[in-house]
């Protein structure tokens, strides 16, 4: 009867997943989505602590069995803690440092598989099938928990450049066939758990090696990557209790992670194995756009008021700058007083803008703009031939014209916005310094563009006083 | 070559559910709009969060006497827990901006 209950508890958790995952692909329903997603993870937790039969080694059932009060106490504190310490960090987390934050628990989820296979290995040293699987859901894991943890400190900035040793792909690939090997043999001759624990902490080091390389700007690729990852590492947790909900769960989210991972791949025009193994700024993509010359023109806040102000149509252009500078809301300002002007104003989206795709639009959504204004790559290009001024605020690679017309830039053939077809083009920038794939902009030579140099939301508020005060 | 043949057909139904759970994970994520990428991805964070339903199954049968097996157990399914709160309050907040317009 429990048990029978107890699989029925997890099918319907298996078809909350998919039909909340399908929801969550549509605007008006997402939210539903996510919430009929939680409340069949909810039902699956319950009915797995409360519906509990402990087993024999052959499967059968021990009757009369009692769980100690101790394991009892340990497993609600831990789920109170982890429930109280996972709902306040969500809850306070500033939008921007969002990515990151998806990176960590993504880790934590690694981290939980990882730890699931170090207890599990001493019980199954006699069941070669099941020692495969406890160790593969191990190493999976564990190289998305050390991984998630460095791609959260590259996101919030702790770890700025990316650390390349020399020859790093061959190391890696090297330390990869290690683990591999290693694995393989702890599989076929079960050793003790020392081997088990160096085993683990190679793990770790690959992890590590793996993400260290990779720039920031690649980050959300690396977060989808290592996400599906994490499913993987579930599903195999899946096979070795032959878990029904642990199985759907992991292979949709490695299934969907992995489809993910190459949609944001093919947004940015770079194949997969060209983020892994490092493209910006190794080797011969240093090489591209090193020509590009000429003036630059400043242009001061007044003026740009003054622009803005007796335009008819403005696009802003807004990038990860801006939500660095927090001036989501200043822009939200800008929009609001130009269209009490009589002025069109549109928000042109990249499909990376910001640090994963689709941040922006959330960022801009938590400043109250309105959802109709963010108007996507595709139907905005065709837009700038008629656009009087396009405000650039902190974006800098998806407006490289490099990527049309600069055959060896590393950004070459990647889909930008083309605001060089506008009347006129202000660029808010910190300084001069090269985006993150760490090439220049022609687009700053032009003779079409100004640069107002500054923080964008001390440039922008002074913007908004400015215009109006006209 | 038999063995392998054998394995097969012994996991015959095992290989059919992970086939098509691959290709619902596809077919669910086919045509997203770029605007729900990130919440999309936070989701599917949440959801392998369901790790944690073999962490406390691990532990319901630790042997109470084990304090190295409790302490590993523990925090599993505090990271466990960590990863499927977090993963959707964070989703919802993401996701409750869209709602309004």
């Amino acid at each position: 009867m429990k048990s029978a209950l107890l699989e029925l508890s997890y099918l319907i958790g298996s078809v909350t997943f998919i039909v909340g995952l399908k929801m969550m692909g549509n605007p008006k329903s997402a939210r539903k989505g996510n919430l009929l997603g939680a409340a069949g993870m909810t039902l699956a937790i319950l009915g797995t602590i409360f519906l509990f039969e402990k087993k024999t080694e052959d499967g059968a059932v021990v009757a009369d069995h009692v769980v100690p009060g101790i394991i009892y106490a340990l497993i609600f504190g831990a789920i109170l803690l982890g429930t109280i310490v996972g709902w306040l960090t969500a809850k306070k987390v500033q939008m921007t440092k969002m990515p990151e934050l998806v990176s960590m628990f993504n880790g934590m989820g690694g981290a939980c598989a990882a730890l699931i296979g170090l207890m599990e290995y001493e019980h199954n040293l006699h069941h070669t099938g099941a020692l495969a699987t406890i160790i593969a859901g191990m190493v999976i894991g564990t190289v998305s928990f050390s991984g998630s943890i460095i791609a959260y400190l590259k996101l919030n900035g702790t770890m700025k450049q990316p650390i390349r040793l020399p020859q790093y792909n061959v190391i890696n690939t090297i330390v990869m066939a290690g683990v591999v090997l290693f694995g393989a043999w702890v599989v076929m001759t079960a050793p003790s758990m020392t081997f088990l624990y160096l085993l683990f902490a190679v793990a770790i080091v690959y992890g590590i090696l793996f993400t260290v390389p990779i720039g920031g700007a690649d980050m959300p690729v690396v977060i989808s990557l290592l996400n599906s990852f994490t499913g993987l590492a579930a599903a195999f947790g899946g096979f070795l209790y032959d878990n029904k909900i642990m199985l759907t769960g992991g292979i949709l989210v490695g299934s969907a992670g992995t489809l993910l991972t190459l949609v944001m791949c093919k947004a940015m025009n770079r194949p997969l194995s060209n983020v892994i193994f490092g493209a910006f700024g190794g080797g011969d993509a240093a090489a591209g756009s090193s020509s590009v010359s000429g003036s630059i023109k400043d242009i001061n806040v007044s003026d740009t008021a003054v622009l803005m102000n007796y335009s008819k149509k403005v696009v802003i252009v807004p990038g990860y700058g801006l939500a660095v500078a927090q001036a989501q809301h200043v822009i939200h300002e800008l929009e609001t007083i130009l269209e009490e002007r009589g002025v069109e104003v549109k928000y042109a989206i990249h499909p990376v803008a910001g640090r994963m795709p689709g941040h922006m639009n959330v960022l801009l959504a938590e400043s109250n703009v309105s959802y109709d204004k963010l108007v996507e790559m595709e139907d905005i290009n065709p837009e700038f031939s008629s656009t009087d001024v396009v405000l650039v605020v902190g974006a800098n690679d998806v407006v490289n014209p490099a990527a049309h017309n600069d055959p060896s830039s590393p950004i070459y053939g990647m889909p930008i916005l083309d605001v060089e077809n506008a009347s006129h083009i202000i660029v808010n920038k910190r300084s001069m310094n090269a985006g993150y794939a760490g090439i220049e902009n022609e687009l700053f030579f032009n003779p079409k563009t100004s640069m107002l140099f500054g923080d964008a939301k001390a440039v922008l508020t002074k913007l908004v006083a400015e215009i109006k005060s006209l | 070559m038999e063995s392998i043949l054998n394995l097969i057909s012994e996991h015959r139904e095992m290989i059919y559910f992970v086939l098509l759970s691959v290709f619902v994970g596809i077919e669910v994520i086919g045509g997203v709009p770029t605007v729900l990428h990130t919440p999309l991805m936070s989701g599917a964070n949440a959801i392998h969060g369901v790790v944690i339903v073999g962490a406390i199954y691990v532990m319901l049968n630790v042997d109470p006497t084990d304090y190295l097996a409790l302490a590993l157990g523990f925090l599993a399914v505090l990271l466990g827990t960590l990863n499927v709160v977090g993963g959707f309050v964070v989703t919802d907040r993401m996701l409750e901006m869209f709602k309004k317009k």
